[in-house]
């Protein structure tokens, strides 16, 4: 589930005291940052780097190598489709093309309304129930035009 | 008295309406005062069955399958709760042909017991490994491990025992043990299975790995497209914890050892054990040069041990059933059993733990029942998105590290991606090298580089531009990839391309014009 919490200083430093004597904290305090509002912005970066003593350079290279890490937010629901070989074998090339034709928007884009992001993400480990896909955390394996048809009914909702 | 019934939570079986089925399962009976437990396992792994029921009668455990939620009160009617006839009465679960014809010791647990209770697990023959390791100590449970010839079941294959052995001849104030559980590849599912079905199994051989080498502290690094397994991971290590399995003096012992859980961020690199290092030091996931090895300059330049999740998980049945017993199983220099993953378009889908030996074509023509579209199989690719792509010609090839890499291939994580007769092999070739370029660190050209200009020659190959000197450019740059490469990102790609290439010309335009021999 995507956090709604707008961007809060205070709270950011909160999470940030919590988890900063961890070993190897940098990863965990942009995941934890982007948990709690959705997206990890540029004053985020700048106070990791000032809690860890790092440049705001190598906090900003760790924030970019990580496919999960948003600098936005995302749609309210996140769909994602599963792009990896098993799914490929399985029909997910049809699918994607479907997905992308019922909400208007290509893979990585979110709709107009600002109610969905589709995103493709290469394997969910649902190798032998695929196509599959994840909406917002939920799995779902066995996808069809249908039942893909029906999530994007709810992630418009 | 209540009757148990067993409702699977594994994400595959929670992806193809598990939860469901457990929520109308519980009001239904509740509605008709019927008395029941649901105890919700992981996975048996019969993927096609799921979500597979099982009820506890006196015979034993009786599988339903597929169940769907407004299946219930049908099976219900039918007096399911004394394991009666119905249309997806699948009979005794362990009497079920794929399942008892595998070799299950890996998996001998998965979808059986609770993966929340550590009563249930001791109660079916858990943490006798570690018992037999704090009594025979580090060195003598290190020999074992080595006698086992347990290799690596991460891909690379490298025996697990004599890792442990470097990292316990490395003397330093703080080791370190680190479990892959960073498992990317596309077909494969058995570390996810594990760690949602039978999580403590998984602890008990990392306090094991702890104990042998002497280290007290470990990570479990799982990738965060598995957020059922970190939950099931989590939550196990808190009732370890609370049950004297972790922490201070484990199990009654003299030895400490604890364990925590990092989430991967969507990098497929970071499944490469040195990029995983720098990731779990809160670094880019860039590849490191080997040498030093982790076991001597590992996490935070500790002494490290890192090991796959199945490679772990199989410590314990090594040290309860001796060296010997493990090694019996297998052919050649591979020892012991594979949990073989089949996957993609296949008709009998899921996790098959047997012994090396088995060729390609009894998994996926017998085993895996061909194609759950119904059309020729044309090739599977073994081994996740670095592993070749074989075709029926050599469906002969045994599952057996040697002999897949005698036939430039791989058996890499054990994962097995059906293809019909309908796959575009030139398009596979390109996803593959499109996939390398997207995730490549960077850290060296032929993979940062290669990948991408290895998109644009494949482009030109299908246009029938120059092919026979494009097919030549082709051929070069994935011998450059393959042996400049830093890590088995780059150094693998070339597989799926050139098996792809070699074994499918007639995708990429044609026939393959004979390149003069020009060595």
């Amino acid at each position: 589930m995507e956090a709604r919490n707008t961007w809060d200083a205070d709270q950011a430093a909160a999470i940030i005291a919590t988890h900063a004597n961890r070993e190897g904290p940098a990863l965990v305090l942009l995941q934890a940052l982007q948990e709690a509002f959705g997206h990890v912005p540029e004053a985020a970066i700048r106070m990791v780097a000032e809690a860890l003593n790092l440049s705001r350079a190598e906090v900003h290279g760790v924030f970019t190598f990580y496919h999960d890490l948003r600098e936005k937010p995302a749609g309210k629901h996140v769909l994602k489709l599963c792009r990896a070989e098993a799914c490929q074998a399985a029909g997910c090339d049809e699918l994607v093309a479907h997905a992308e034709g019922k909400l208007g928007v290509a893979m990585g884009g979110t709709s107009a309304d600002g109610r969905v992001t589709l995103e493709p993400v290469y394997c969910l480990g649902l190798c032998a129930t695929a196509p599959s896909a994840m909406l917002d955390g939920r799995v779902v394996g066995r996808l069809d035009a249908k039942r893909l048809d029906a999530l994007v009914t709810e992630a418009q909702r | 008295m209540s009757v148990r019934v067993y409702v699977p939570r594994d994400a595959g079986a929670v992806a193809v309406g598990a939860d469901e089925v457990a929520v109308a399962l519980r009001a239904a009976a509740a509605r008709r005062g019927l008395a029941i437990e649901i105890v919700r396992t992981g996975s048996r792994g019969l993927y096609w069955l799921e979500p597979m029921v099982e009820v506890a009668t006196a015979a034993g455990r009786v599988a339903y399958g597929p169940v769907q939620a407004d299946d219930v009160e049908g099976l219900l009617d039918a007096g399911f709760l004394d394991g009666k006839a119905h249309a997806l009465h699948q009979g005794i679960a362990d009497d079920i042909p794929w399942l008892k014809r595998q070799t299950r010791l890996t998996f001998a647990r998965c979808g059986i017991v609770d993966p929340s209770s550590l009563d249930d697990y001791r109660a079916h023959d858990g943490l006798k490994g570690l018992a037999k390791a704090v009594s025979i100590g580090a060195e003598a449970t290190i020999e074992e491990v080595v006698q086992s010839g347990l290799r690596g079941r991460g891909g690379a294959g490298f025996p697990t025992g004599i890792k442990w052995r470097t990292v316990a001849q490395t003397a330093a104030a703080q080791k370190y043990i680190v479990c892959n559980a960073d498992e990317g590849d596309s077909g494969t599912f058995a570390d996810r299975m594990i760690m949602e079905g039978d999580p403590f199994v998984l602890i008990e051989g990392m306090a094991i790995a702890g104990i042998a080498v002497g280290a007290t502290r470990g990570y479990v690094y799982i990738r965060s497209e598995y957020p059922h397994a970190i939950a099931a991971m989590e939550e196990a290590i808190a009732v370890a914890r609370r049950g004297g399995l972790l922490g201070k003096a484990i199990a009654g012992s003299r030895f400490d050892f604890d364990l925590e859980v990092r989430a991967g961020a969507g990098a497929y690199v970071c499944g490469e054990e040195t990029s995983l290092l720098e990731s779990l030091e809160g670094k880019r996931g860039i590849v490191r040069a080997k040498p030093p090895l982790p076991a001597h300059y590992g996490l935070f330049g500790q002494p490290t041990v890192i090991n796959n999740v199945l490679s772990l998980a199989t410590v314990p049945i090594i040290l309860q059933k001796g060296a010997a017993f493990y090694r019996d199983f297998g052919m050649g220099r591979s020892r012991g059993t594979m949990p073989i993953q089949l996957a993609g378009n296949v008709k009998f889908g899921g996790l098959f733990e047997t012994a090396f030996g088995v060729t390609l074509g009894e998994l996926v023509d017998d085993i895996g029942g061909g194609t759950f579209t119904g059309r020729p199989v044309k090739a599977v690719q073994v081994g996740g998105p670095l592993g070749a792509y074989f075709p029926r010609a050599l469906f002969d090839t045994p599952f057996d590290y040697e002999a897949f890499a005698a036939r430039d291939g791989l058996i890499g994580h054990g994962g097995i991606v059906v293809f019909d007769d309908t796959v575009d092999m030139a398009k596979q070739a390109r996803f593959a090298l499109e996939f390398c370029a997207i995730e490549s660190c960077g850290k060296c050209t032929p993979c940062r580089i290669g990948s991408t200009r290895g998109v644009e020659v494949v482009d030109r190959i299908v246009a029938g531009e120059k092919r026979t000197d494009n097919l030549a450019l082709l051929e070069d740059l994935c011998n450059t990839m393959k042996f400049g490469s830093l890590c088995a990102l780059g150094g693998f790609t070339p597989y799926p391309v050139m098996s792809a290439l070699n074994h499918f010309p007639e995708d990429f335009g044609g026939a393959r014009p004979r390149l003069q021999a020009a060595e």
